[in-house]
């Protein structure tokens, strides 16, 4: 078992997101302890890809500027072990299969140990595919992070059961990316889910207010906010600490 | 072998939230493959609308020049919409209407991909909605507006680089936002399981004709069968019923663009390597971290990363074999077929052509090759005169 449980021993748990290197690994790394200061209770680092087919255009623009930015893979390793000399956050990676691949998955799982990366999402990893990993994410405690989707349907049960670390509920259809209402019946999500595990869960993809933060907190065990975090990046690049200490200190208040 | 994959390429490799409806294109595939009703309506579309079967023609001007093998054209060129697409395209509309879709979507290069989904919508009463990227749609403006003569609305990827691969990102993206009435008409033998299994089953018409058409014209098999290979839809229906038959060579030929040694080619076979993309594991043009490389080609329609993970196997156990043609060589093999034949080649077909001119001297004369023509080059014509230096106007 992984360090994710504690995201989810104080309460609701606020998951934050961002793009490693946007706009350069140093923000990154001020970020995720301004983040932490303002209540996040686990933070989703993603790394860069340069087709993000489950990222709506904030995120894949992150993704532009980072990889712009000359981020990889190395210096994110880099930056993970500066932040364990700091902080003992639970850490998840979000990233693309292919870039895994790429390094190699026994080295990429190992390192990911070795630098106290507590989880990973891969939003191109289904359950059917999921045995690609299985056995290097085993062998470094690695949690797999499992996505249920509104198409999911009679695939929960299957998904749920085998959930580590948290399970990511999408709220709606699409990419990520801000929305003003989501209508998905994720009450009834939730309520499968937790009959077939005791993985907490979370509610991701379109979450901006705080309206929002708090009835998707009610309904979940915590709510994952990315796009709104990343386009405060966007918009105040190597300023974005402070901003994104008071975002998310104004929606982490909004679901205690 | 599993149901999924070929040897231990493609699977599906995509977002939870499009599991559910490639689950469901999986069933009604199987049920309306063998089902009578759905092949007799779709051999009429492809006799009577599409114009099948295609020519095998005898390219008698060419084989004299070059002094050696007898060089067959199979003329997919000829089709409805001047190339192999439509053969998929009224396979996959046809499906999308028994699953009881209203709408399909597609990606497309060139955009004769996309000219072919808006005709099958058209015939076949669907809404049709066209990705492709902006950099494709100011190349091949024409037919931008031939998509919307037909009825569809084309809308400009203006995400990544802004060409094939970036507008195939698109429509998986749309296709995650509406799966209810929407199906996903992919053009190439790529994607998640089960799309590279039915276009090349869409796509294999091509070889079971082309097979008989030369027992029939000759009484023997050919020596070896030539064809383009971007996704590698053409290659894989002109390869499929000659698989069995061992002593046919089945070469494909990649795009070399500037060539293999610049960073200016789309040769994933000869230059790339193994990864996951687009929901397969297959063999892709990438950098050092795992980043897919931007690649090029004079020919829109062979500019992609990756190849069809079928192509990925045959390569695998070597009973295919991929050959990089460069932007000079095609463009010289179509203005020698043109020429010689009186045949304009789209300019992706003319990477078969140009290797069949380099190995056919070398055969005997009662050796055989077929080059599956794919498509014409009408729409190549106005870049192919910018190449050599004349500025025309389409």
């Amino acid at each position: 078992m992984s360090n994710i449980y504690k995201a989810f021993e104080k309460g609701k748990a606020f998951i934050a997101f961002l793009t490693a290197g946007d706009p350069d690994i140093e923000t990154t790394k001020n970020t995720i302890f301004k983040a932490e200061e303002a209540g996040a209770d686990l933070i989703e680092i993603g790394i860069p890809f340069s087709d993000p087919i489950a990222e709506g255009e904030v995120i894949q623009n992150a993704n532009i500027r980072a990889l712009k930015s000359g981020t990889n893979v190395h210096k994110i390793f880099d930056m993970v072990e500066d932040v364990r000399k700091k902080s003992q956050i639970p850490l998840v990676f979000l990233t693309y299969i292919n870039p895994i691949l790429n390094y190699g998955y026994e080295e990429f799982f190992k390192k990911c140990n070795q630098v106290g990366i507590d989880g990973i999402i891969i939003p191109d990893l289904p359950y059917e595919e999921k045995d690609e990993l299985k056995e290097f994410t085993q062998k470094y405690n690695i949690d797999l992070i499992s996505l249920i989707a509104p198409t999911s349907d009679e695939r929960i049960k299957e998904i749920a059961k085998d959930a580590k670390g948290f399970v990511y509920i999408v709220s709606s259809m699409g990419v990520t990316g801000v929305r003003k209402e989501i209508t998905t019946d994720l009450e009834s999500i939730v309520k499968l889910v937790r009959k077939t595990t005791s993985t907490p869960s979370a509610i991701g993809f379109g979450i901006n207010t705080t309206e929002q933060a708090n009835r998707f907190s009610k309904m979940s065990d915590g709510v994952i906010v990315g796009s709104a975090i990343v386009k405060i990046m966007a918009k105040y690049g190597k300023d974005s600490p402070k901003y994104v200490y008071d975002y998310v200190k104004e929606m982490k208040d909004a679901i205690r | 072998m599993t149901e999924t994959k070929f040897g231990i390429f493609g699977g599906q490799y995509i977002p939870e939230i499009l599991m559910t409806e490639i689950k469901n294109l999986e069933e009604a595939y199987k049920k309306y493959k063998n089902d009578e009703k759905f092949q007799n309506e779709l051999n009429k579309l492809l006799k009577d609308y599409a114009g099948r079967p295609s020519l095998l023609y005898f390219a008698k001007n060419m084989t004299e020049d070059l002094k050696g093998a007898k060089i067959y054209l199979k003329r997919e060129d000829l089709n409805h919409t001047g190339s192999h697409k439509i053969n998929n395209v009224l396979g996959q509309a046809l499906l999308a209407k028994y699953m009881g879709k209203k709408r399909i979507i597609a990606e497309t290069g060139a955009g004769q991909h996309g000219v072919a989904t808006a005709t099958a919508a058209a015939l076949l009463g669907l809404e049709c909605e066209i990705f492709m990227g902006k950099e494709d749609t100011i190349r091949q403006a024409l037919n931008v507006y031939r998509m919307e003569l037909l009825g569809a609305k084309v809308n400009a990827v203006t995400t990544g680089t802004q060409v094939l691969k970036d507008a195939v990102n698109e429509a998986m993206r749309e296709w995650s936002k509406r799966t209810e009435d929407t199906l996903y008409v992919l053009g190439s033998v790529m994607g998640p399981h089960p799309f590279p299994t039915i276009v090349r089953d869409f796509q294999s018409v091509i070889s079971k004709e082309a097979r008989e058409q030369i027992l029939e014209a000759e009484g023997k098999l050919p020596s070896a069968v030539i064809a383009c290979v971007g996704g590698g839809s053409n290659s894989m229906g002109m390869f499929y019923n000659f698989i069995n038959d061992k002593d046919v060579k089945l070469i494909g030929c990649e795009a070399a663009g500037l060539g293999i040694d610049t960073d200016k080619h789309a040769a994933s076979i000869t230059k790339g390597r193994i990864g996951i993309f687009h929901g397969m594991k297959s063999i892709f043009c990438q950098d050092e971290n795992g980043q897919i490389s931007p690649v090029y080609s004079i020919s829109a329609g062979l500019d992609y990363p990756g190849i069809g993970p079928e192509h990925a196997y045959l390569n695998s156990i070597k009973r295919a074999q991929y050959i990089p043609i460069t932007d000079e060589e095609a463009v010289e093999a179509f203005e020698y077929l043109s020429r010689t034949e009186g045949i304009i080649p789209a300019i992706e077909s003319a990477h078969a052509v140009a290797y069949a001119k380099k190995i056919a001297p070398k055969m005997n004369k009662d050796e055989i090759i077929i080059i599956c023509l794919s498509g014409r080059g009408d729409k190549d014509v106005a870049s192919i005169a910018k190449y050599r230096g004349r500025i025309i106007n389409e």
